[in-house]
């Protein structure tokens, strides 16, 4: 085993909890988001077996120094919370409702090639690009030397020039 | 009500809560869905190849419902293409601005009690939910 066939694996193991948590249903997402209709509970059944787990998992792993297959840990420890966040997460919460999809059970979806979700996960991606495109512009007007015509590269090994860590 | 099926939601739970342990056991990364395919769209060096697969495990383990079990992709609600792109968008474009999406901030953030993460969750449930009240009591459950 190594690094890459783990996150694979991950990846299978994932998916199969999405689509049998149901979560690949957008129907199901609409309706456990639909708290004055006729609201659909099971959903939270998966966040919170989801987040039992995890929760305690974490705990164990992180007491180790490093990762089986890798230098370091890579966790997300900002703590602040600025109108990207929030903006952000409200942006994403329509989208959500507009579909029933978010990220990873659209992604999961794409295996069956039906037409919307084919659609959802292109307009998702081409989302994602013109985030990276305007985030570029921000990076660059706002810390750019002068002289200095294109951003540097984010690197893992540098942390100073490290991206806000995504969670 | 719709059909209650708590002990399955539970199940795809905890495997959701195990793959997140694993990767992160494995490689020391958070299963953030929206993060690791935005990582993929400005490539950093030695960082590309487990989001890649991560993703192709996702989608085979799609590949392993779509021949065993189609039933889990009906889709069930009717959207219009328009609404469907619209939808993507703000999905693609605001995960990447809130620094992540429900596998991210839901599940990971939530499990390691980080309040930036609570406070992402609440706020797209929120606008979820009233985006979702709209369409089916304002606008007859199609759009």
């Amino acid at each position: 085993m190594n690094s890459a066939l783990a996150a694979f694996a991950s990846g299978v193991i994932f998916a199969i909890g999405l689509a049998i948590g149901g979560m690949t249903q957008p129907a199901k997402v609409a309706g456990f988001l639909d708290f004055t209709g006729n609201w659909d509970p099971n959903l939270r059944f998966v966040m919170g077996g989801a987040v039992m787990t995890h929760a305690i998992l974490y705990r164990v792993i992180r007491q180790r120094p490093t990762p089986l297959f890798t230098a370091a840990f890579s966790v997300p420890t900002r703590k602040d919370i600025d109108a990207g966040l929030l903006g952000g997460a409200v942006l994403f919460g329509i989208g959500w409702g507009l579909s029933g999809f978010c990220p990873g059970p659209a992604i999961v979806s794409l295996a069956s090639g039906k037409m919307p979700v084919v659609i959802f996960v292109v307009a998702m991606i081409v989302g994602m690009y013109l985030y990276a495109l305007v985030n570029t512009f921000w990076t660059r007007s706002e810390t750019t030397p002068r002289n200095e015509p294109f951003p540097r590269l984010a690197s893992p090994s540098n942390p100073a020039l490290r991206e806000p860590q995504d969670t | 009500m719709e059909q209650f099926t708590p002990i399955a939601s539970l199940w795809g739970g905890i495997l959701i809560g195990l793959s997140a342990s694993f990767l992160l056991l494995s490689d020391g990364k958070i299963a953030g869905i929206s993060g690791i395919m935005g990582g993929l769209l400005r490539p950093v060096k030695n960082d590309t190849a487990w989001r890649i697969l991560f993703i192709l495990g996702l989608i085979t383990g799609g590949l392993l419902f779509q021949f065993l079990s189609p039933d889990v992709f009906t889709t069930g609600i009717s959207r219009s293409i328009g609404a469907l792109i619209l939808a993507g968008l703000l999905v693609g474009f605001g995960t990447r601005l809130g620094s992540g999406c429900t596998s991210g901030h839901g599940v990971c953030g939530i499990s390691r009690f980080s309040p930036p993460s609570l406070v992402s969750m609440v706020t797209f449930i929120v606008t979820g939910a009233t985006t979702v009240y709209i369409i089916n009591h304002l606008l007859g459950g199609a759009l």
